[in-house]
């Protein structure tokens, strides 16, 4: 049976000489992403901007998109967001928080809506949430996203040397960046589940890090002699196809689940995409080019395997003799 | 690695078949469900997988003890209890007692009294705190010297109180829901301030706001007549006419002296009524009170509101009565819930709400399977034709990932929440990383010249380290998420973190294990991939 092969077998890229190429492409739309932020804003959902999101399906025919817009303009909330969507029977609602901020206002607020629509519409789903709640359902975004990658940076400092640590670190926050700038340019909602997605994407992103670099500090105890640049490069090469095809399946999975998962998942999704793409992307041109940056040498990741050697002998003992027999054919 | 125990091979199977056991009840219908559970009868009801609130329908409310109201129930009741030891103790002050935000003050005449009355004020200490003697105090007492008394509320004596009013409300609002004969509805503290409620599967999410968003304290007082005091008596809104009421301040009879509460229909008119009755105490008050008082009116008050103000024809001696108020058989019904499960200790707010209907969960549950069937079958075909015969062992342990990681959510009664399908979905893209590893560094060792033996070794074992690196960052993104993450969104850090662990084993264990008995059978002389 011929086998599909999406990489190409043994590929000799020059990922290191592309740096000229990928920092500055890469410094364009970070900086690209702020403004977006700055000047679009991310879509906050009512889980970070606090205020009442309904759900409406017309109980026949299409969601009146206009005519919601005009009844609930009569209901005295405030702004209202009128949307139609999937087969356009559905449609949502959403307005802020009512003045005062009194919790009693919000739930009158939800009464009214209901009972001008009940006639034409079913409610099928309602969700409101008080600006104090929402204000600490930021709070622990932001808490999460920070300390995800803090304990990933203590993480990576036991297992690596500092450089690899802080590379994959920086590679991860251009992720963040870039995610941000894509919420902004999309204007997708970024609610709870976008925490989740960014999370995800987090833990995603150092994934692919943490195998390119756990090649290169092998490579680096194999061949001693060998250059940084040429070293990454050889690395990045050899887990070349391996990138390729996680990327996939994990992109084939996503991929149903914005197509099938169902319009509340849909934003998560479509993130979750962007996010692999942008992780793999980085995984190779920025972190691993990093190192070269910070000034990482072959003699401390050898000069680390030998401290490794002397505190556990046993363990360290075992790759001494692979690399021996490895030498010959590759070199 | 090719030498593999025979009770290693048994565990493995062992562990597979457990796992499928655990989740075979979940996929069962109701009816065959039963029929197990009959059959079962040594164990109890097998476990099955809890949806949550986002996929079978249902509300979730969170309320919060309204702190400004809990303040100023306190900071009025300090006013009350200042002027009642001033009074016993017959001590003269210049001008009233001041109200404050956080509590009273006044000026003592003479400077001297100041030794009668702080002992008086501080011994007020136990009236105020549940828990005397630990952490500071609940009230403050500030004498300047120069005769100015102030008494307010500490936060530590605000929070122990609305803490206290927390702990009683959770079972008032048990009774409440209970009432409303819905099944397992929970409710959790959180925090110090907060209840939440989550009720599965609820026909009428408002009536659940209705019976949450009231205190329902309930009082008979007298109305006022011409000529008292404004000082015994206070304007009150009515619930059924425009316009206010005069009434006593006195509270005749309170709602907890009720021991039950019916909806019914007024004998005369036939409209909606709540027929209730007292328990002896609040029958022989009551029966004082309106013997004394024949001809009166007096009013029924809920939550400061009079609901209606009826005229005393004989004195009501029987402890039973009723109210009527121009209510509708809902109204009726929902009050006579409210006055059986008793008053709420403060005024609750609903601070978020997350309804959904059954019929969007159910559209939920469809898309989740759909999105799980279409992302495994592409998945799936993928490794097939990727990876060849080594595609099937992968696939085959992802079929054995896919049953542990549901055997993980029965055994750890954990909900499966839209975001946990998603999650499920992703792991399926990311179990096969681990294969992807392992293979993909087979290959490469087999292009450097090492015999087919060597390289699925080596490949077996240089990959490891990496797979624990890669999967350890991806287990504390989850793990933070669960902490931090609340409702649906804790299912998906569930999904992943429980889809990483069991990825590892079988990935590596499972796949190692069937390539070793292939190896053996086919007795290879060339890598299939």
């Amino acid at each position: 049976m011929k086998l599909l092969r999406l990489a190409p077998e043994n590929t000799k890229f020059p990922f290191m000489r592309f740096r000229r190429v990928s920092y500055p492409l890469s410094a364009m739309l970070s900086i690209v992403s702020v403004l977006l932020f700055l000047f679009l804003h991310m879509n906050f959902g009512i889980d970070f901007a606090g205020g009442t999101e309904v759900e409406l399906r017309a109980k026949s025919g299409h969601a009146e998109v206009g005519a919601l817009r005009v009844i609930a303009g009569k209901l005295d909330l405030g702004d209202v967001e009128v949307q139609s969507f999937g087969n356009q029977s559905d449609a949502t609602l959403r307005f802020g928080t009512q003045a005062g901020g009194q919790a009693s206002a919000q739930q009158a607020a939800i009464e009214r809506v209901k009972s001008a629509v009940e006639n034409d519409y079913d409610v099928r789903r309602v969700d409101s949430v008080g600006p104090r709640v929402s204000g600490e359902l930021v709070q622990n975004g932001i808490l999460g996203v920070v300390l995800s990658i803090f304990a990933v940076l203590g993480y990576l400092w036991f297992r690596f040397e500092w450089q690899f640590a802080l590379s994959a670190v920086i590679a991860t926050m251009h992720d963040l960046l870039l995610t941000v700038g894509f919420f902004s340019l999309t204007q997708l909602e970024f609610n709870s589940s976008s925490i989740a997605a960014i999370l995800t994407i987090v833990g995603y992103s150092l994934n692919e890090t943490v195998v390119v670099l756990d090649r290169i500090r092998e490579m680096m105890r194999k061949y001693k002699k060998m250059s940084a640049a040429q070293i990454i490069d050889m690395s990045v090469n050899a887990v070349l196809p391996r990138t390729i095809m996680t990327a996939t399946t994990v992109f084939l999975a996503l991929l149903s689940l914005a197509i099938f998962g169902g319009h509340v998942i849909r934003s998560f999704s479509l993130a979750m995409i962007w996010g692999i793409v942008v992780a793999t992307y980085s995984s190779v041109f920025i972190c691993s080019p990093m190192l070269i940056y910070l000034g990482l040498r072959a003699e401390e990741a050898a000069g680390r395997d030998e401290e490794e050697k002397r505190a556990a002998p046993q363990v360290a003992a075992k790759p001494k003799p692979d690399a021996r027999r490895a030498k010959p054919s590759t070199a | 690695m090719l030498r593999f125990a025979k009770w290693k091979i048994f565990a493995i199977l062992a562990m597979t078949l457990s796992a499928l056991l655990t989740v075979v009840p979940s996929t069962l219908s109701p009816a065959q469900y039963d029929a197990l559970a009959r059959a079962l009868p040594l164990w109890g009801k097998p476990p099955t997988i809890v949806l949550g609130l986002d996929l079978q329908g249902g509300s979730y409310v969170m309320l919060e003890v309204d702190k400004a109201s809990v303040l100023h129930t306190m900071a009025m009741s300090l006013r009350d209890d200042a002027r009642r030891i001033l009074r016993e103790e017959k001590v003269a002050i210049v001008g009233g007692v001041g109200q404050q935000a956080r509590g009273v003050q006044f000026r003592l005449a003479d400077l001297n009294d100041a030794a009668k009355v702080l002992p008086k004020l501080k011994s007020l200490m136990g009236s105020y705190t549940n828990r005397l003697g630990v952490g500071s105090p609940p009230l403050e007492i500030d004498d300047a010297g120069d005769g100015l008394i102030r008494v307010s509320v500490t936060d530590s004596g605000l929070t122990e109180r609305v803490r206290h009013a927390v702990d009683q409300s959770i079972e008032v609002v048990r009774r409440r829901v209970d009432a409303l004969g819905t099944r397992e509805p929970s409710i959790q503290r959180q925090g110090d301030d907060r209840v939440i409620v989550q009720v599965p599967g609820l026909q009428d999410p408002e009536q659940l706001k209705v019976i949450l968003g009231q205190t329902a304290k309930l009082e008979f007082r007298l109305v006022a007549e011409p000529g008292e005091s404004p000082t015994d008596t206070e304007e009150l809104e009515q619930l059924d006419q425009p316009g206010k009421l005069s009434v006593e301040k006195q509270v005749m009879v309170q709602g907890e002296d009720l021991t039950d509460a019916q909806p019914g229909f007024d004998q005369r008119g036939g409209e909606p009524v709540v027929n209730f009755r007292f328990n002896i105490r609040g029958a022989q008050k009551f029966g004082e009170v309106t013997s004394k008082n024949v001809g009166r009116p007096f009013a029924i008050v809920l939550d400061n509101k009079v609901v209606s103000a009826p005229r005393i024809l004989v004195p009501i001696t029987g402890g039973s009565g009723q109210i009527s108020g121009h209510f509708t058989v809902e109204q009726a019904n929902n009050l006579s819930i409210l006055l059986r499960a008793g008053a709420l200790p403060a005024k609750l707010n609903i601070v978020e709400e997350r309804t959904v209907g059954p019929g969007l969960g159910q559209d939920s549950i469809e898309a989740g399977k759909r999105a799980a069937y279409v992302g495994a079958v592409l998945v799936v075909g993928y490794m097939l034709v990727t990876y060849g015969v080594f595609g099937v062992f992968a696939n085959i342990a992802l079929s054995v990932h896919i049953a542990l990681i549901f055997a993980g959510l029965v055994l750890l009664g954990s909900t499966l929440t839209l975001p946990g399908i998603a999650g499920i979905v992703l792991t399926i893209g990311m179990a096969v990383d681990s294969n992807v590893l392992i293979y993909e560094r087979i290959r490469e060792e087999s292009h450097a010249g090492r015999s087919i033996l060597a390289s699925l070794d080596a490949g077996f074992n240089r990959a490891f380290a990496t797979i624990v690196d890669s999967n350890v960052t991806m287990f504390v993104a989850a793990a933070i998420l669960y902490f931090l993450g609340t409702g649906p969104v804790r299912g998906f850090a569930v999904s992943m973190a429980l889809g990483i662990i069991t990825s590892i084993v079988t990935a590596v264990t499972m796949t190692r294990m069937m390539i070793a008995v292939w190896y053996h059978r086919a007795r290879p002389t060339k890598l299939p991939i």
